[in-house]
């Protein structure tokens, strides 16, 4: 792994950007819960990693919460067992006092043990063998943004009864948009007491040929199409499920509601995770103005992967023509690296250009760079390297 | 790399393309379906997830539930664009199977189509299968029936598929359908729809880049669709970049010991000021581009080792636009992807 190096910084963000502090935020113990979130492979789980080891061996009781990490990060964090709970993470300098602790998110088991936790065995037993539980559970978009926030309130809920950490920093799913993340949890929610799944259950609650009275002609179109099309037991089965959860749906939104306003709290920090390319900055865009929107606690940008400039001052244009000239002469050593240099400072430039527009439409967040480093991210001392760079460059 | 004549897929009229997210399956599958276009034939190309990258790609106005002309292909051929969406399929086809009329108004205002496409399971899915296997029987005579060679309205289909992750359970239309009743039409849809993946008309192809997350994922993803009986054609590999540095001073640039005189004495001759800084900064720019080819090489080896016809698209340093689309085309077609 190549250490980031001092003073090679390609473009700086310009003197009115303010730089987010990213030691004064871990350093602060008013700071409870730290989100990270951002469109999809820009970072978010390696941010997520590295703040929580940083934070610890700062001296914080920390817990992370993963999503999906790459196999070899989640070993070198002994990630291995998938039980769904927080395993301590050894190797890591425990010296200020600090601990670590990480987890991977495991959807379905999270979904399970909301069932468990909130209907009585037979029922559900009934649930978790119902074909559209496993739909529901398993591929209903939002399902893991919503899993990940029921995580969050219940590690919340451990922390704040044991004591046990005294920082959660979040890791968020890959969705397709970074505003999924916020706004899943509350679709799947209104989706769960929604007017077709109320409809499906008021014959059987209305029981036996009661029913026949209740339901109109659209209701008696509604269903026996949909029985046509999709199969009589289907609706059944629908009808089976959507009763054994009656009883937790108002739970369903109550408990959105409370993780949202948990995620509102100024002891929440937002951090938005951006590639220096054009669609992640533009996501990021949209995620920042949704946050202030929303009135959610918003601490600034982290733009990852910037391409690191080692010469800064041979110009891309300059490196080009004198390596063409170099290769005419036959010198392949001189032609190579200057060419080696000139996609290196070509890239920096477009992304210099990409980032320049993003200080300009939001020149009041605060935002720190982290540099592309030659490998992967993919064990600890990877993970410190990343931590070491949001704090900012050493000086 | 593939040679020509041996195409396990030569016959195939439905190419499917996964990925791991933004690895540039959108792309690939925009570059596929021009190739296969050239020469007068007529492609259909697919996208199900309402993304619209496809519209993007080719900078043209955002694709609808209709077929519409997104590109000429070299030789008279085009390329069709559609984006299936599963809410106007369901009530497509309902309109040709129950000529429902007004009452489809209905249901949607009830919430069932909402209902029976997002959380009925597997329905969804071969709502938006269904459409490709609609299209792929079409007739140029206006009837419907499996694929004649010359009497169809498309020579080909490419489907633009969910990422990695997904793409095994979009397939397997059948097992998704398991939980419905035994009898339905979606259930027989799903039965024909599974003959059409399995029977040697299509074939999977994976694109990946290589690091170390798109590759692992691009394994599992293989195997995963050979237990599911659904045949896996190239793995393509998208982002190479070319070697600027020859394999010894390549070496010599990981190990940090690169001749630095002969530099200091080439950067004179092309009249650059020669400073240390210059040097070492030069020096540690190739050290870094040394490890990632390592890692790069690493990679391929892990993609080779999969034993599947290879083909690759250089990375594009002015991004993709509807001619870069034909640039990665022809590439395809020279590499002998296309028959
Ligand atoms: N600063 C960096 N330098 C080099 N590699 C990096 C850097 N940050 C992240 N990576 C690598 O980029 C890849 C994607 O990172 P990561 O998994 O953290 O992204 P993500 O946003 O969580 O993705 P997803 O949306 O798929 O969950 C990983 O292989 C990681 O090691
Ligand atoms: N060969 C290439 N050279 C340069 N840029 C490329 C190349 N292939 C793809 N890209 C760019 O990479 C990005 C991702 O590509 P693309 O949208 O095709 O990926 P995808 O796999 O379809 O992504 P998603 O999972 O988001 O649908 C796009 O911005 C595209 O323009
Ligand atoms: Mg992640
Ligand atoms: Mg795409």
């Amino acid at each position: 792994m190549t250490p980031p190096r001092a003073g090679s910084r390609s473009g700086r963000t310009p003197a009115t950007t303010p730089r987010l502090d990213v030691d004064a935020l871990l350093a602060d113990r008013h700071t409870r819960i730290i989100v990270c979130c951002g469109a999809g492979g820009v970072g978010k789980t390696t941010t997520a990693a590295a703040l929580g080891l940083r934070a610890a061996e700062q001296g914080r009781h920390v817990v992370v919460l993963t999503i999906d990490p790459a196999r070899r990060l989640a070993q070198s964090m002994g990630l291995t067992e998938l039980d769904n709970q927080p395993r301590p993470v050894t190797g890591i300098d425990l010296g200020a006092g600090g601990s670590l602790d990480a987890m991977m998110l495991d959807m379905k088991r999270t979904f399970d043990d909301v069932v468990l936790a909130h209907s009585t065995p037979e029922k559900a037993a009934q649930i978790l063998a119902n074909p559209f539980y496993e739909a529901v559970s398993s591929s209903f978009a939002g399902t893991q943004e919503y899993m990940a926030m029921e995580k969050l309130g219940q590690l919340r809920a451990e922390a704040d009864a044991e004591g046990t950490w005294d920082l959660i920093v979040v890791d968020t799913p890959p969705s397709r948009s970074a505003l999924d993340f916020l706004d899943a949890p509350t679709r799947l929610g209104s989706f769960l007491d929604g007017r077709f799944i109320r409809l499906l259950t008021a014959p059987a609650k209305a029981g036996g040929r009661a029913y026949l009275r209740v339901f109109n002609a659209g209701i008696n179109l509604v269903s026996s199409t949909m029985s046509k099309v999709l199969g009589g037991d289907m609706l059944r089965d629908v009808q089976t499920f959507v009763m054994a959860l009656d009883t937790m749906f108002g739970g369903f939104r109550e408990r959105a509601d409370q993780t949202y306003a948990l995620l509102k709290q100024d002891s929440t920090a937002f951090l938005v995770v951006a590639a220096p390319e054009r669609d992640a900055l533009r996501e990021a865009s949209f995620f920042v103005d949704r946050l202030e929107v929303d009135g959610m606690p918003l601490s600034g940008l982290v733009i990852n992967r910037i391409q690191q400039v080692a010469a800064p001052g041979l110009s891309a244009a300059r490196a080009r023509a004198a390596a063409e000239q170099r290769a005419d002469e036959g010198d392949v050593l001189t032609a190579g690296l200057l060419t080696v240099h000139a996609s290196v400072a070509e890239t920096a430039e477009r992304q210099r250009h990409l980032v320049g527009r993003f200080f300009a439409g939001h020149p009041k967040t605060p935002v720190v760079e982290v540099p592309a480093l030659a490998e992967d991210v993919h064990d600890i001392d990877g993970l410190r390297l990343v931590g070491a760079a949001l704090a900012g460059p050493v000086s | 790399m593939a040679s020509a004549p041996a195409l396990p897929w030569a016959r195939a009229r439905l190419h499917v393309v996964t990925g791991k997210g933004g690895t540039g399956k959108t792309t690939v599958a925009a570059a596929l379906a021009l190739a296969l276009a050239a020469g007068g034939k007529r492609v259909l190309l697919v996208e199900v997830e309402g993304r619209q990258g496809i519209s993007q790609t080719f900078d043209v106005a955002p694709l609808a539930t209709i077929e519409v002309r997104i590109a000429h292909a070299s030789g008279g051929g085009e390329v069709l664009g559609l984006s299936v969406d599963a809410k106007a399929a369901l009530l497509e086809y309902l309109q040709i199977f129950y000529k429902l009329g007004r009452a489809g108004g209905v249901l949607e205002r009830f919430g069932a189509i909402d209902f029976a496409t997002t959380i009925a399971p597997g329905v969804r899915d071969v709502l938006l299968i269904g459409k490709v296997y609609e299209a792929n029987r079409r007739r140029r005579d206006g009837r419907r029936s499996n694929p004649v060679e010359g009497e169809m309205v498309y020579d080909a289909i490419v489907l633009d598929a969910p990422p990695t992750g997904r793409v095994v359970r979009f397939l397997s239309v059948n097992e998704e359908v398991a939980g419905l009743a035994k009898m339905g039409p979606i259930h027989s849809q799903a039965a024909s729809i599974t003959e059409m993946l399995r029977n040697g008309q299509s074939i999977v192809h994976v694109v990946t880049l290589l690091e170390d997350m798109p590759v692992q994922e691009t394994v599992d993803a293989i195997a995963a669709l050979e237990t599911a009986g659904l045949p896996v054609g190239a793995v393509v590999i998208n982002q190479v970049r070319e070697p600027v540095l020859p394999a010894r001073e390549l070496k010599a640039a990981a190990k940090g010991s690169i001749d630095r005189d002969a530099v200091r004495l080439g950067l004179e001759g092309a009249r650059l000021k020669v400073t240390d800084t210059l040097v070492d900064g030069l020096a540690l720019e190739a050290r870094d581009h040394a490890q990632r080819v390592a890692l790069e090489a690493e990679q391929l080896t892990v993609v080779e080792a999969l034993g599947l016809p290879t083909f690759r698209l250089p990375s594009l340093s002015d991004g993709v636009d509807a001619a870069a689309v034909r640039e990665l085309a022809d590439l395809l077609t020279e590499q002998g992807m296309v028959p």
